[in-house]
């Protein structure tokens, strides 16, 4: 493959990102999802839009979110320096408000008066429920069965905020069945609904949406890092799920081709083992949700379940751009174990007073792997994109507490 | 160009004056020897045109009931080579009976595309209807299945408006498929006004026979919307016939494909009954 003059042009008017992307949906959504594309572009070129989200994001979510020196973790690991930044501080506790915030207020330009949403984690639903309950829309929130059980706190949460979890049993009962649930909840109210898809993947235009919402974490470490080192960093780390955390950090440096640039899949319990959420590492091309990407499914073409301790990795597919920046080679893909992000989400609790969510724990122990190599002089940003609140009680059940 | 089995299908129906019977049963369901035995036996009961679901994991467009069906036909082993295997020992029974394979693109990218269209074609099938591919992926599937010979059948729908229908229609051949609601598959049935008003709206555009489906689950509802499309779509209500079938270890009970085939005759008997004006 040849190497494109800029890594930030994508996706095509067809969605494509190289091979990937696309929009593979039923006809019934197909007249809506064009509809959306076409509210986002008139969206994005009106300032009163960008206003409105820049008043929101500084106001109500607390942004701009630090960008903080992990002292005690730089010394532990003996190498780079390590920097997080710090999206776990954001309303709600995870980067998942950036994009809901986005995406609720297309809804209410567009003139939905519905909104629905999938989650696995729970952490999207909760940033769902909360714009919606903001700008004051009914919220419905999928969920599959398994997740709800492993994230109850979150489960709470949404009912707090006034949205209506409906557990999904259909497949597994994971996030893929509640995305499955979620489409053919909106296939049957298209005029009234809007959907928030939750991470960088989807048909067209959700992916390059998504990532455009969670951009603002890469502009801000750009400025940030600027302001306490007079430079860039040298190199990124970000977990995946669909991938929409570490798109946000990853695309403004996209060009900036010294920066290495790293994203961490869930290999649950190693990937030999086949019971992991690795989908570049451990899957293959394919077609579900409305794009093409990588993902975990058999011969024959079905759909194999994730595993990983982190409900919100816990999928078989990836967002279809990291698809492309992987074939491209632009970003290296690698993978840590449940057993790795236990072990990190209990080392910077300790070190930095920061109790991580098990999705950037899997992160930290990538950078746990590799900083202790690096000159001193290394400049790691990590993306701390969630805190780890709604996962104690996975924690403790995995570590054999009783709580 | 000579005819195809699909239409001739449609003209020995027109000719006959009637509506035609379209029937939907998953590949597979509960068994390959179970769902071959009601394949075999469909065109017997008056199914006039046989859609075979080719089972998939993930059926987004799809109910509880056909989601079911396409779960417990993956559970006893069913794959889309063997879909493919089962077309090809009916067509070396009836040479006359289209059948029109439905499903999702990723088992078929999976077997890959040029493969797929060849051993589909070699196997006896006359169509396609895929459910996630749009106009606006025609280059993927569409046109080399096309090109070979295969029909692309296309789903319409209450949001393709005029300005759309045309698109859908592009490259779409055999019939086109209105899904008279909004919704997944198993859900509610549209009324007959709907249904007239649609089925006037699509021949404003193509001389293709319509199909209508989605929701149909009497034979006086087949009745109904035979009178007045070219043909009735149904679905769901089989492959529930199926279910009902299944002994408590959910496997096939002893009367479970005369249940079916008798259900199907039901609804035969109920489109015959419904001449067009
Ligand atoms: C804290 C956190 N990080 C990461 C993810 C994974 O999503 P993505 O890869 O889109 O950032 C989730 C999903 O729920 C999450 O809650």
């Amino acid at each position: 493959m040849t190497t494109p003059n800029s890594y930030t042009t994508g996706p095509d008017e067809r969605g494509h990102f190289g091979n990937f992307g696309g929009r593979f949906v039923a006809e019934t959504l197909m007249p809506l999802i064009l509809e959306v594309e076409e509210a986002y572009d008139a969206a994005k070129n009106d300032p009163s839009y960008q206003a409105d989200i820049d008043y929101y994001a500084k106001h109500y979510t607390g942004r701009p979110s630090p960008l903080y020196f992990a002292e005690r973790l730089t010394q532990e690991f003996g190498g780079a320096k390590v920097y997080f930044k710090r999206d776990e501080l954001n309303h709600t506790g995870s980067h998942k408000i950036n994009n809901c915030l986005g995406q609720v207020l297309l809804a209410k330009r567009m003139g939905k008066t519905r909104i629905i949403a999938e989650t696995g984690a729970g952490q999207h639903g909760v940033a769902a429920a909360t714009v919606c309950a903001l700008f004051n829309l009914p919220c419905i929130v999928y969920m599959g069965a398994t997740d709800i059980a492993r994230q109850a706190p979150n489960v709470f949460r949404m009912k707090l905020l006034g949205a209506e979890v409906v557990p999904v049993t259909s497949g597994t009962g994971t996030l893929k069945d509640a995305m499955n649930d979620a489409l053919r909840d909106w296939v049957a109210n298209v005029e009234s609904t809007f959907y928030i898809i939750g991470t960088a993947a989807g048909p067209h235009p959700y992916p390059a949406m998504v990532r455009d919402f969670q951009s603002v974490i890469g502009r801000e470490v750009r400025e940030q890092m600027m302001e306490a080192e007079g430079r860039l960093p040298d190199s990124l780390v970000a977990c995946i799920g669909g991938g929409s955390n570490a798109l946000g950090l990853f695309h403004p440096f996209l060009n900036d081709q010294d920066v290495q640039i790293t994203g961490v899949e869930a290999a649950g319990h190693g990937i030999p083992t086949g019971e992991h959420a690795a989908s570049l590492t451990g899957g293959r091309p394919g077609v579900l949700h409305g794009n093409r990407t990588y993902l975990l499914q058999t011969d024959d073409g079905q759909i194999k379940d994730a595993h990983s301790i982190s409900a919100g990795l816990d999928y078989p597919g990836i967002g279809p751009e990291h698809s492309w920046l992987n074939d491209i080679g632009r970003v290296k893909y690698v993978s840590a174990t449940d057993k790795e992000a236990l072990e990190c989400f209990q080392l910077c609790s300790r070190l930095e007073g920061i109790i991580p969510a098990l999705e950037p724990s899997h992160a930290l122990a990538h950078v746990r792997k590799v900083a202790p190599d690096l000159p001193r002089d290394h400049l790691l940003v990590m993306n701390m994109c969630g805190r780890g609140d709604k996962d104690v009680f996975t924690v403790a059940e995995a570590l054999g507490v009783e709580i | 160009m000579s005819e195809s089995r699909l239409e001739r299908r449609f003209a020995a129906l027109k000719a006959e004056g009637r509506g035609g019977l379209v029937t939907f049963t998953t590949a597979g369901d509960p068994d390959y020897d179970t769902a071959y035995k009601i394949l075999q036996r469909l065109p017997e009961a008056g199914a006039d045109v046989i859609e075979l679901g080719m089972p998939f994991s993930d059926p987004m467009a799809d109910g509880p009931s056909i989601q079911a069906a396409g779960l417990r036909a993956l559970d006893a082993g069913m794959t889309l080579r063997k879909t493919l295997e089962m077309v090809r020992s009916f067509r070396a029974e009836d040479d006359v009976t289209p059948i029109v394979l439905m499903g999702y693109y990723n088992p078929i990218y999976s077997y890959g595309v040029d493969a797929f269209v060849k051993d589909a074609l070699d196997a006896g099938v006359d169509g396609l209807i895929i459910v996630d591919l749009p106009p606006e992926e025609d280059d993927e599937l569409c046109e080399p299945a096309v090109a070979a010979g295969l029909h692309f059948i296309r789903l319409a729908t209450p949001t393709t408006d005029d300005a759309r229908l045309p698109k859908v229609l592009t490259n779409t051949s055999g019939f086109i498929y209105y899904v008279s609601i909004m919704g997944i598959t198993g859900t509610k049935a549209a009324s007959g006004d709907a249904v007239r008003a649609a089925v006037t709206r699509l021949k404003g555009h193509t001389d293709l026979p319509v199909a209508v489906g989605f929701g149909i689950r009497t034979p006086e509802q087949a009745a109904e919307v035979a009178a007045v499309a070219d043909a009735a779509v149904v679905g769901t209500a089989i492959v529930e016939q199926v279910k009902a079938g299944l002994g408590p270890d959910g496997l096939a009970g002893a009367g479970l494909v005369d249940g079916v085939i008798d259900y199907v005759a039901s609804l035969a008997q109920g489109v015959r009954a419904a001449r067009q004006g």
